[in-house]
């Protein structure tokens, strides 16, 4: 299985590279996971992949799109509470790109 | 993050001058299944050792099974009709996208082991042995079919290519060589209730933050039911459309609908899930499975009528299928079709002044349609001829103020594929996703053009994800797709009328 190496600690991940044990996330991993992903990390950025977190530790599952604006328009403001604003964040798409580096599975279905 | 050739549109569609570019696309291949992913669904875990033999008895079963397959199998004259039909060959230009060569696939290792003259013959009348190369062979091929149909629509036997490309994945299945984006989602379908993997307390959550929302936006208490026992209907619904856009306004446009019509109504955690990727996988196995959660939760919750919501694929399989493999629906109320979609519903409730709907709520907005291929070419709405394309065009007209069409080539039972279905809506196979949807970007494209279209309604949770991911390659703004029931959404007059 293919891993990550974080001085000298190894975190495996699938093909698409989203980690096997959400667990055995650090932000020193999110944060190299960013850079591969060409995303330079502002707080705005930390603020979704908190929120991430917090949400798969109670529901094992990440949030809806709905769900993520919602708490997104919560913290930083109505304005940027709209999936436009997710996707200037994570121009892969806030479900499957701040996902993997929040360390959660990657979402599967018809999305 | 894409190393290929976004294919160019053309400034006339349905005329294609496609390249022919043999192998373009022999190196794209799905991620192979884990053990974790296909013995929950019965199938091997990985490659079995004697696979060869256990392929061609799975064939064999097939073919005796399903008498239509070795119809389809036995009657291809190479006529040539449907060659360049495909969507995956307009857009790559690898001839073995071209639905006779993909069948061929099939059909030769079929020749060779099951009819007289390929076992006699071999090679000379095109008959193949099953080696680990035509099986790679397959296995990428067969993962370039979205099962649309629309090449059948052109053959003149009548040839379904979709039920070859099904047939192909379930004996590679059975020999433990299953796609991982499909068999994964079908053992969550068992283990949760549906493709996403959300469990009922998400779930509950979700639908929660959406009565909030409505109630915010609107004033007026409409509700999202879950697992409310002695309501009249089931809605079953992707559950795509819990979790991304534009899917959820079209759930919120449905939720409208049934509170302005005064009915009660619940969602399932149990059959949380339209959608039946057991078709995908061509597995009666998994589908009967995964249809029977469906009747599950209508019997424990004790329902009159189950509606669907608006997802192109389970149409199909409750259109045509659902009597068939979850039936008999004796319980249910008979003077309802079982099953509804909720574009006939709303289509009725607009019809006789059930609910009202305002255009100019949607104004500035001109909407075409994607007809959805399984929709289109696999089922009906309503009780006339042609109701699945009349029905939702109505439905759409009622709420906007200007409506188009695309190229007639390219719509109603000519329609093409999105790119993304038969279960290929997998960030492994983009680079397909993206060639495939020239076809309709370039149809799009022209009444953007000349019509100033500036929306495109889709029925299909696949649908709209693929355009939503598709449309930014193609220098269209992923905004530009919606729900039907969003535009319903917008254009419901709440709180008059009721019934």
């Amino acid at each position: 299985m293919p891993a990550y190496e974080i001085g000298g600690k190894s975190f495996e991940h699938d093909e698409e590279g989203y980690i096997l044990d959400v667990n055995v996330w650090t932000e020193e991993l999110a944060a190299l996971l960013a850079e591969k992903e060409g995303i330079n990390m502002t707080s705005e950025h930390w603020e979704v992949v908190n929120f991430l977190r917090e949400y798969y530790n109670e529901y094992q599952i990440a949030p809806a799109v709905r769900v993520l604006t919602k708490a997104v328009a919560k913290k930083m403001g109505a304005d940027k509470g709209n999936n436009k604003y997710l996707y200037e964040l994570f121009p892969y798409g806030p479900g499957k790109q701040a996902c993997k580096i929040a360390g959660l599975p990657k979402p599967t279905g018809c999305i | 993050m894409v190393e290929f050739q976004i294919p160019v549109l053309n400034d006339v569609p349905a005329e294609f001058d496609t390249k022919f570019t043999p192998g373009a696309m022999a190196h794209l291949k799905p991620f192979l299944a884990k053990a974790d992913h296909n013995v929950p669904l019965g199938f091997p875990g990985e490659l079995v050792d004697d696979w060869q033999k256990k392929a061609i008895d799975r064939m064999g079963d097939l073919v005796k099974r399903y008498r239509s397959l070795a119809v389809y199998l036995d009657s291809c004259v190479k006529c040539g009709s449907c060659a360049d039909k495909c969507h995956y060959f307009l857009g790559t230009g690898d001839p073995k996208n071209m639905p006779v060569a993909r069948q061929d696939l099939f059909r030769s290792v079929y020749r060779r082991y099951f009819t007289p003259t390929g076992r006699v013959f071999g090679s000379l009348v095109g008959a193949r042995d099953l080696t680990k190369e035509v099986l790679d062979e397959w296995y990428s091929y067969f993962h370039q079919c979205s099962q649309c149909r629309r090449c059948s629509v052109f053959c003149p036997y009548g040839i379904d290519t979709a039920e070859i490309s099904m047939a192909a994945r379930d004996v590679m299945d059975h020999i433990g060589v299953g796609m991982k984006y499909c068999n994964e989602i079908i053992a969550k379908v068992h283990k949760i209730g549906n493709n996403l993997g959300l469990p009922k307390p998400a779930l509950a959550d979700t639908l929660e933050g959406l009565e909030e929302d409505v109630q915010d936006g609107t004033g007026h208490p409409v509700r999202f039911p879950l697992d409310v026992k002695g309501a009249d209907i089931l809605l079953v619904t992707p559950s795509a459309d819990f979790f991304a856009e534009p899917h959820v306004d079209g759930l919120i446009g449905y939720a409208k609908v049934f509170h302005q019509a005064g009915v009660s109504w619940t969602m399932s955690s149990y059959a949380s899930e339209a959608g039946n990727f057991g078709m995908f996988i061509g597995s009666y196995e998994q589908m009967y499975k995964v249809s029977n959660r469906i009747r599950k939760a209508a019997l424990d919750l004790g329902v009159k009528r189950i509606v669907f919501g608006e997802c192109g694929h389970a149409w199909r399989v409750a259109y045509s299928f659902l009597n068939t493999l979850a039936g008999p629906w004796d319980f249910l109320d008979p003077a309802y079709p079982v099953p509804q979609h909720i574009i006939e519903f709303t289509y009725d409730l607009i019809k006789r002044g059930g609910i009202k709907v305002d255009a100019e709520a949607n104004q500035g907005m001109v909407l075409t349609v994607h007809d959805s291929c399984n929709v289109a070419r696999a089922s009906r709405m309503g009780t006339m001829p042609g109701g699945q394309f009349i029905l939702p065009r109505e439905v759409i007209k009622a709420c906007v103020p200007k409506f188009v069409d695309m190229h007639p080539d390219t719509i109603g039972d000519k329609t093409f594929c999105c790119g993304g279905g038969g279960g290929l809506l997998t960030d492994d196979l983009m680079e397909l996703r993206i060639k495939g949807a020239m076809p309709r970007m370039e149809a799009l494209a022209q009444v953007i053009r000349d019509e100033g279209v500036t929306h495109m309604a889709a029925m299909c949770a696949i649908c709209k994800s693929q355009f939503t991911k598709v449309l930014p390659y193609y220098g269209m703004k992923m905004e530009m797709i919606v729900s039907v029931h969003g535009l319903v959404s917008n254009a419901i007059q709440l709180g008059t009328n009721k019934i």
